[in-house]
Formats: structure tokens, sequence, C-alpha cells
């Protein structure tokens, strides 16, 4: 079987790929560096020979602490802190529990776990927005409870954007970490506490070290689309002191004309996840050869 | 505390915490969805005040029920249609480019290997902006045949779905491996007849659970739809959804339209399964390796 043979299954995919990939890529990287005309359209520099930085700079500098778009990038980054924070204290349990202490019931929460990954996002923000809202069930508890004026939940509020994010996205992280701790040997704890480690050293220095390259993988799948969300802010908060950077993105590209800028923070965004897939591959390099 | 001793000392015994935070996670992450989909069939006005139970956001109100309401029916067809368009286009586009990837070694494959992968690790901001960028500003064939619409739609929708058919049947081609190919070109089958017999009857399961994943992945799809989208009569559900979540206006009919998208994407993906585990059930035994497959956790953790 020749190699040009198989290369012809692959060249459809491929051509669509390089159309609606690669291409389109460039698109952004041109709009960033292009102009706008005497009517303020703005206008791609297609050729590399006309490139204007001004848009990039003037984004990336924006970027810097102090910078016009400097909290759009700290809430960006504080937001993904504590939600992929907080994903870690109730997943790794979680997953942990499911992995390796559920016996009859494994099945079932599995499927149960599963369920969040294909209910509609948009659906699961929506069941937040009916329970935060001042007269939803959450403020009735409140109430309930003696505290006569509870927050407006869905107005400017971080920590209910950080919860949906939290709730959003945790699926895609118990996941991938389920999987790795159940594939995990029993026998190397066993043999840990043959040894005569504790319990928790035994967790502490063989299963906790054996599940991180899933951590990592499942911390890699929640990081990434919560960069570029700009939505659960839109109907969580729906207001401008909880933007995030693809709030900014999406306000530069979708509803001004300065869809330059747009462009330019585009790279910002590309800019910080390069740093961060960067430091994922290293670390997956090192697991890979630790535990070769 | 000697209670407390002893459990130390046996770790394999009841973890009564983990069970309680696994409990509470699941109905923390389920309850929420329930509670808005009972709402659909509240009998007043109010997405989040009890007034009764009744149907009229379903069927009964003779103008503001779903199937009533030419806003939400047109959302939920045209949702319906995309999703078709995309599993058509993406599937075979996909399973080729699966077996190529799998097959083809040699000068460019690592590149078109890592391509594949792109749109799988870029946020899907990333994704939308650019194709709307080159779909508004570059005056170049193809790009200047394709307007913002259905069209794009499709054409964004099946870019990001590529990379998941080829996961899935990727892990189903590893899981067969080579043996049945081989075993038919030594009884003297061409390779296209190889393929043809053999290969592809084999990766029917993954190609079957690609599709409704597929259907899935559209359905629930709101970034790229949306930015690709031209006007009302493009609008999906997920767009109608997110303009509307937030509006005082908007009734339990909302609700009910996002009570559909769910369960059809859980029918979806729960045939997927079922489908998927039965016809592998000859090579691939049990059914947690069959969920693992079909996430195409294997390939990313």
């Amino acid at each position: 079987m020749t190699a040009r043979y198989w290369r012809g299954f692959a060249l459809p995919g491929v051509a669509w790929l390089c159309l609606f990939v690669v291409v389109p890529a460039y698109a952004v990287l041109a709009m960033a560096m292009g102009r706008v005309n005497l009517l303020l359209v703005p206008i791609p520099a297609w050729s590399p020979a006309t490139w204007n930085p001004g848009w990039v700079s003037k984004a990336f500098s924006g970027a810097l602490p102090g910078g016009e778009y400097w909290p759009a990038v700290r809430n960006t980054l504080v937001y993904v802190t504590a939600s992929l924070g907080l994903c870690f204290a109730i997943g790794y349990p979680v997953a942990y529990y499911v992995a390796r202490h559920a016996k009859r019931t494994k099945t079932l929460l599995v499927v149960l776990l599963v369920i969040p990954f294909w209910v509609s996002y948009l659906l699961r923000m929506l069941a937040w927005i009916g329970l935060l809202s001042t007269d939803g069930y959450v403020n009735k508890l409140l109430i309930d409870i003696g505290i006569a004026h509870p927050p407006n939940w869905l107005n400017g509020n971080a920590y209910s954007v950080i919860l949906a994010l939290v709730y959003g996205y945790i699926p895609y992280f118990i996941l991938p970490v389920f999987a790795g701790l159940d594939r995990i040997d029993r026998s190397q704890i066993e043999a840990a506490r043959d040894l005569g480690a504790t319990p928790f050293q035994a967790f502490m220095r063989v299963t906790l070290p054996l599940s991180r390259p899933s951590i990592l993988a499942g911390a890699a799948l929640v990081v990434l689309p919560m960069f570029g969300d700009y939505y659960t802010n839109d109907l969580i908060s729906a207001s401008p002191r909880t933007n995030m950077l693809g709030n900014e993105i999406n306000l530069f590209v979708q509803g001004g004309p300065e869809k330059n800028l747009g462009a330019a923070l585009v790279l910002v965004l590309m800019a910080i996840l390069l740093v961060l897939m960067i430091y994922y591959v290293v670390q997956t390099a090192r697991d890979a050869r630790r535990f070769a | 505390m000697s209670r407390l001793r002893a459990k130390l000392r046996n770790p394999w015994g009841k973890p009564r915490f983990l069970v309680a935070v696994t409990w509470a996670y699941v109905a923390w992450a389920l309850l929420p969805v329930l509670v808005a989909m009972l709402f659909s069939f509240n009998d007043g006005r109010s997405r989040s005040v009890w007034q009764g139970f009744s149907i009229r956001w379903w069927w009964g109100d003779p103008n503001q029920s779903i199937f009533h309401d030419p806003q939400y029916t047109s959302a939920l067809v045209h949702s319906l249609e995309l999703a078709a368009l995309d599993m058509l286009i993406a599937v075979p586009l996909g399973v080729l480019l699966a077996l190529g990837l799998a097959r083809w070694r040699g000068r460019g494959s690592g590149a078109a290997n890592g391509l594949m992968l792109v749109p799988l690790v870029t946020p899907e901001i990333v994704m939308a902006v650019s194709l709307l960028l080159v779909f508004t500003q570059l005056a170049v064939v193809p790009f200047s045949l394709v307007h913002l619409g259905t069209g794009a739609q499709v054409i964004g929708q099946v870019t990001f779905s590529l990379s998941y058919v080829v996961v899935i049947v990727r892990s189903r081609l590893a899981s067969i491996g080579p043996e049945y190919e081989e075993a038919a070109r030594d009884l003297g089958a061409t390779s296209l007849a190889a393929l043809r017999l053999v290969l592809l009857p084999l990766l029917l399961p993954a190609i079957l659970a690609s599709m409704l994943i597929v259907f899935a992945l559209s359905i629930d799809d709101f970034v790229v739809t949306q930015y690709m989208s031209s006007n009302a009569s493009t609008t999906t559900i997920p767009m109608f959804l997110y303009a509307n979540a937030r509006g005082g206006t908007t009734t339990p009919a909302l609700n009910a339209l996002a009570s559909i998208l769910v369960v059809t994407t859980l029918i979806g993906v729960g045939i997927a399964y079922l489908l998927y585990t039965v016809l592998t059930r000859q090579t691939a035994p049990g059914g947690a390796s069959a969920l693992r497959e079909l996430s195409g956790l294997e390939a990313t953790a």
C-alpha cells in the first residue's frame, strides 16, 4: 500500500482544515495588522509588506497592568484561576470516589457525570438565571433563613460569574480525571501500603502523582474554553464590571467598527494561551519520562 | 477517636465524606436543569416563580406556545437543518481523514495530524472571529462565494465537528488493529476491497456514533453558529436562548424550547452509546471502554 494512496484519503479533510482553519487564522493577523480607511471601515493588510503594527501594540500594551484592557485581562485571570481551583476541589473528590470506591453504583454515577456534558450549556445558564433572579429560589431560601436583603446575583456579581463558569465547565474536568484514576493499577497502591505507607501517604505519594497527567488534561480542557468565554458573563452578569477578555473581543468584532482592535485582542488571547500550552506540553513530557 | 484510627487503618471502608460530596455534586449538577425543565410547565408567565401546572407553553396557548409561535418553530427547524447538513458533510470527510491520518506515514503527515487537533484546542471565539473575518473581508474564491447565513454556519460547524469524528474513528481503528485487513489481503482481496468489505463494516459503530455526536455538537453549538448567522431566519435554538434568557418578557415557552434541545441531544447521545456498545461487543468488551472511546478520552487524557 503506497503512501500516496492513504494521503489521498486525508487530502479532502486536510484541504478543508487549510481553507477554514489556516487561512482564517491568517485573516485575524491581517486584520490586526490592518488599517481603517477614511470612512473608518476596517481594512485588513493581506501582504506583510503593508503591515501596520499600531493596533497590535495598542492591544498588547493595553493588556498590561494599568492599561485600558487590563481590567478585562485581570478579571479573566482571576475568574479562570478561581474556577479552576473550585473545579479541582469539587471535581477531584468526585472523580476519585467514582473511580475507586463506588462499586454497585459506579455505572449509574458515570452516567450521571456524563449527562451534564451533553446538556446544552445555554440551558444550564438559563437554569441558574431562573434560580438566581430576584424572586428566584436562591433568594427565597436566603430570606427564609433570615437574610432580609439578599444580593442581586445577576448584575455584575463576580461570584455568580465564577459559580456559573464552574457549573458550566466542571464536567470537562471530572471525566478525564475519572478516566485517569480508573486506570491506576490498584496493586501499586497496595504495594505502597504493604511497604508501610499510611493510606494518606499512599494517596499523596502514589495515587496523586499517578493522576497528575489526567489532572493536567482536565485543567487544559476547562481552561482553554474559559479563556475565550463571553456568553457566560453576558448571561449571568451583563455588566461591563465583570468583563472578560472574550467580552472585549466580542464587543470590538461583532459590535463596533474597531474590528482591527478586536483581531489584535484575539492575538493577545492566543499569546496567553500559547504560554499555558507550552507549560502543558513541558509538564506532560516530563510526566511521560517519569512514568515511562 | 478509635473509630477514626480504625478508619485510617482501613482505607477500603466506606468513605462517607466522599459519598456525600459525590451525591451533593450530582444533585447540584442536575437539579437546576430539572427545575428549569419543570418551569416549562408553569401555568403563569414567570420563569422563576411556580404558579401551578399547565402545558400551555408547550401546546395550549394558541399564539405563544412553542409550536404556535413562529419564532420558536423557525429556530427549532433551523437547528435541525444545520445539524443534518453538518452530519452529512463532517462524517464522510472525517472518516476519510481518520483513515488517511492513521495510515499515511511520511512528509506532511505530522503537520496534518497537528492541524487536525487545532480546532480542539482553540477557544471557540477565536475560530468564530477568524471565520467571520475571512468570509466578510477576503474577496477571493472560495471565500467570496460563502455568505453569512446557513452556508457559513454549516462550514463553521463542520470545521469544529471534523476533529471529533477523526478522534472517535481513529480510536476505533486502533482497537480493531491491522489483522483483519491483513487477513483479507492475504486471501487475495485488493486493498480497496479489503477496505470496503472488512474495515468499513468494522468501523460502522464508530461511524454511527460519530454521526450522532456531530448531531449533538451541532445542535448545542452557540458561538460559531451565532458569528456565522445573518439575520433572524438563521437563528438556532441556542442563539434564541442567549438572546432571550435575561428578558423579562419571555415566557416559560423558552424553557420548553430548551427542554426540547436537551431531550433531543440526550436521546441522540444515548442511542450513539447503545449502538456503539452493542455493535462493538465482539471486538471490545465492556461498556466503560466504549464510553471512553466515544468521548475521545483515550485520545485527550
